[in-house]
């Protein structure tokens, strides 16, 4: 086998570049996407009464393009360099692993394509109607048997702590994606289908998804993504090990318990809600964890945020990591959500672990693993520095605006007045929204605008790094000519 | 013996063993239960002891397919929770038995605009239909998009049969045989029951649309037809004078 593997590289690097490359470009488009559809709500006429472009349409594109375009292809990137890196092996197949590329791209296209065309399974994050569920569940295996076949194939007898999280975010989407997606087509030449489970139940499997495609794909994965690039970006060892391991098994268990804390108050029995809540609050332990342990990596070697603007973006993502999940133990109090609750304070919160969180570890890890991938260094540290401005600016603006409209929403719709009548109309509250609207929209620009500057950054980077290749080949060309 | 961790860290399988019942548990835990006790679902009889709540008819329930196609419940939500003000905004506050039909539910997570679960018989055909044309034409600073396109468009009703028999296969009691049939004049009465006949689909199709007349057009059949009469019949199921106040707090 050693043999074989010799005529090649040593990792299959190219599956690396091509799902880092396109995590950039469906960045770019589902965020520009993001901002689109925040006009719309700030500037209706941007409908342009045109079906393929309304608001209701597109927030699919929008979700469906950041989390699993964007997000996704930086998870399989990511993953594939950390389980061959930290295994030392080659991912066994390389057909398949190509496989899981084409696949996972033609998905992401197909789902904006079908959304447009008003093909939607009419449940949020799983939107995808069923024969694009089938391709995602078939990529997902490859994925799986690729994934565990690295760690099978192991040099160390350990299996390093970045591996559990991946691993984690892989078996539960898998089994997320599966009971969620159980429907009934139409017909088998028709993408139309009806979700297996009605009301009450549906509502709980659905949150149940939910809430853990936001717990698994984008948390614990995106804490496999730190617990390997934290650590090797400041250079020093995870800060403790016996924290990691606490703070995995109770994080993967308290998880699952917590998607019925989107339907408090509703049709779902109470006994339901209130447990969803109770770990909701416990949940708030495992995730400081994971952020204590990721920030403190750096103690000892805290001046590294003074001149390393890539060592920037993974502290302020795991500060914002911290926020935003205090923040939703927060909104999953009964009291705190029936303001909260069906207001933009939700957008805002996911913003902040989205846009925070996940984009911010995922910008610093691709800074790092780019040039390497290239074998080079990166084109410009000032350009790094502008995005992360941009970037902090874009966060900041953004959840404040929706904090100042979800919380004022709330308010103005349980007022009333010296007689007990409300004291506000619903539209009312719709007049008040444009101002934090426009703002928001500003703060995605802002960010858009820095994702922009990175994706040009990176581009240079890989540009000379062809330069150098070709330099050096002509180098030696040379010197064999010489002699 | 003494446990160690060490002895996870080394052993694939084992982690993945584990894994898979440390995340298993949670979720057995809190859906299993809601598909086996009875009061999660509340029954709601008639006075004369039938179910109150029945299936869409097939209008309807092609409407809601629009409904689902637009994205409608990223905007309005479908579950009015017990709080005084959504009281006096919305009414009486959303029941489980309400959206048991609903195949997928529709309780949304966002109100952008105001939610939706008892808009039925509120506001006229009319104002329904101006309002998706044109929202600004009735609440000019509503921010919500016009909708043209439902009253150009024609009303695909071809597979409302195959539309019917995959809500049937998922559980939604439309009927096909002679003792379906029977089952749901018992259950939901026969007026009901006929609109629930998947033989009839197409029939009773256009006869509520040309009796509804929703759109104003009667010479075409249009999907804001099938949209407004989708709207006008939700929340309208459960009859909640006919309860006495505090009836359904039971069942919570």
């Amino acid at each position: 086998m050693a043999h074989a593997a010799a005529s090649k590289e040593q990792y299959n690097y190219e599956i690396i570049r091509k799902f880092a490359i396109m995590s950039l470009v469906w960045g770019i488009l589902g965020m520009s996407v993001g901002v689109y559809i925040a006009l719309e709500l700030a500037y209706p006429a941007l409908n342009f009464d045109i079906p393929e472009i309304t608001f209701g349409r597109l927030r699919p594109v929008h979700t469906t393009l950041v989390i699993f375009g964007f997000g996704g292809s930086a998870l399989f990137a990511t993953s594939y360099y950390v389980v061959q890196r930290t295994c030392q092996t080659r991912l066994f197949s390389d057909g398949l692993a190509t496989f899981t590329f084409w696949g996972w791209q033609t998905i992401i296209a197909a789902g904006a394509l079908s959304y447009m065309l008003g093909y939607s399974q009419g449940r949020e994050y799983a939107e995808f109607e069923w024969p694009i569920d089938i391709l995602i569940a078939v990529v997902w295996i490859a994925y799986l048997a690729l994934y565990v076949q690295a760690i099978r194939q192991r040099s160390q007898p350990h299996i390093y702590v970045a591996n559990w999280f991946y691993l984690g975010f892989i078996l539960v989407t898998a089994i997320l994606h599966i009971f969620n997606n159980l429907a009934m087509p139409v017909g088998l030449f028709t993408l139309k289908s009806y979700s297996a489970f009605s009301g009450v139940q549906d509502a709980m499997t659905q949150w149940w998804y939910g809430h853990n495609a936001v717990g698994f794909f984008l948390t614990a994965a995106f804490l496999g993504m730190m617990y390997y690039f934290v650590p090797k970006q400041a250079g020093r060892p995870v800060y403790s090990y016996r924290l990691s391991i606490i703070h995995f098994w109770a994080l993967v268990f308290l998880y699952m318990w917590a998607g019925a804390h989107h339907l408090h108050w509703t049709a779902l029995p109470d006994w339901t809600s209130t447990l969803a809540a109770t770990f909701s609050i416990m949940l708030l332990l495992p995730s400081w964890g994971g952020m204590i342990n990721g920030i403190m990596t750096l103690s000892g070697a805290w001046d590294k945020l003074r001149s390393d603007p890539i060592m920037l973006f993974m502290i302020a993502a795991l500060s914002f990591y911290g926020m935003s999940t205090f923040e939703g133990p927060l909104m999953s109090l009964k009291s705190v959500n029936a303001l909260s609750h069906y207001t933009d304070w939700t957008i805002g919160h996911v913003h902040s672990g989205a846009l925070g969180w996940v984009a911010l570890i995922s910008f610093g890890s691709m800074y790092h693993l780019i040039p390497r991938l290239y074998g080079t260094k990166i084109y410009s540290l000032k350009l790094i520095y502008i995005h992360f401005w941009l970037a902090t600016i874009g966060i900041v603006l953004y959840i404040t605006s929706m904090w100042i409209a979800g919380i004022g929403q709330g308010l103005f719709l349980r007022a009333f007045d010296d007689f007990g009548n409300l004291k506000y109309s619903f539209i009312e509250t719709v007049v008040f929204l444009h101002q934090p609207y426009v703002w928001r929209a500003i703060g995605g620009m802002f960010f858009v605008a820095g994702v922009i500057i990175m994706a040009y950054n990176i581009f240079r980077t890989i540009s000379q790094a062809k330069r150098e290749a070709a330099e050096l080949e002509a180098r030696i060309a040379a010197k064999m000519a010489n002699a | 013996m003494k446990f160690k961790h060490e002895s996870i860290e080394i052993n694939a399988g084992l982690l993945i063993a584990l894994t898979l019942v440390v995340v298993s548990i949670g979720g057995l835990v809190e859906i299993v239960p809601l598909f086996f006790i009875n009061e999660t679902v509340e029954q709601v009889k008639t006075a004369d002891g039938r179910d109150a709540v029945h299936p869409y008819t097939p209008l309807e329930s092609r409407g809601r397919d629009i409904y689902v196609r637009e994205g409608c419940f990223l905007c309005h939500s479908q579950m009015i929770r017990p709080f005084r003000d959504e009281h006096l905004r919305y009414g009486h506050y959303s029941l489980a038995a309400e959206s048991q039909y609903d195949h997928p539910f529709q309780w949304g997570s966002k109100r952008t605009g105001p939610d939706l679960a008892r808009v039925g018989k509120k506001y006229s055909n009319e104002w329904h239909t101006q309002h998706l044309i044109k929202p600004k034409s009735v609440m000019p600073d509503s921010i919500m998009p016009n909708y043209p396109w439902l009253m150009e468009n024609t009303l695909d009703y071809s597979d409302i049969r195959a539309r019917m028999q995959a809500q049937k296969a998922v559980g939604v009691p439309y009927s096909e045989t002679d003792e379906e049939y029977e089952a749901n004049v018992k259950r939901f009465g026969p007026e009901v029951a006929k609109n629930l006949d998947i033989l009839y689909a197409e029939k009773n199709l256009l006869k509520q649309a040309e009796t509804g007349n929703y759109d104003g057009d009667k010479t075409r059949l249009t999907e804001m037809d099938a949209l407004v009469a989708y709207l006008q019949v939700l929340g309208t199921m459960v009859d909640f004078k006919s309860y006495q106040d505090g009836h359904f707090s039971e069942f919570r």
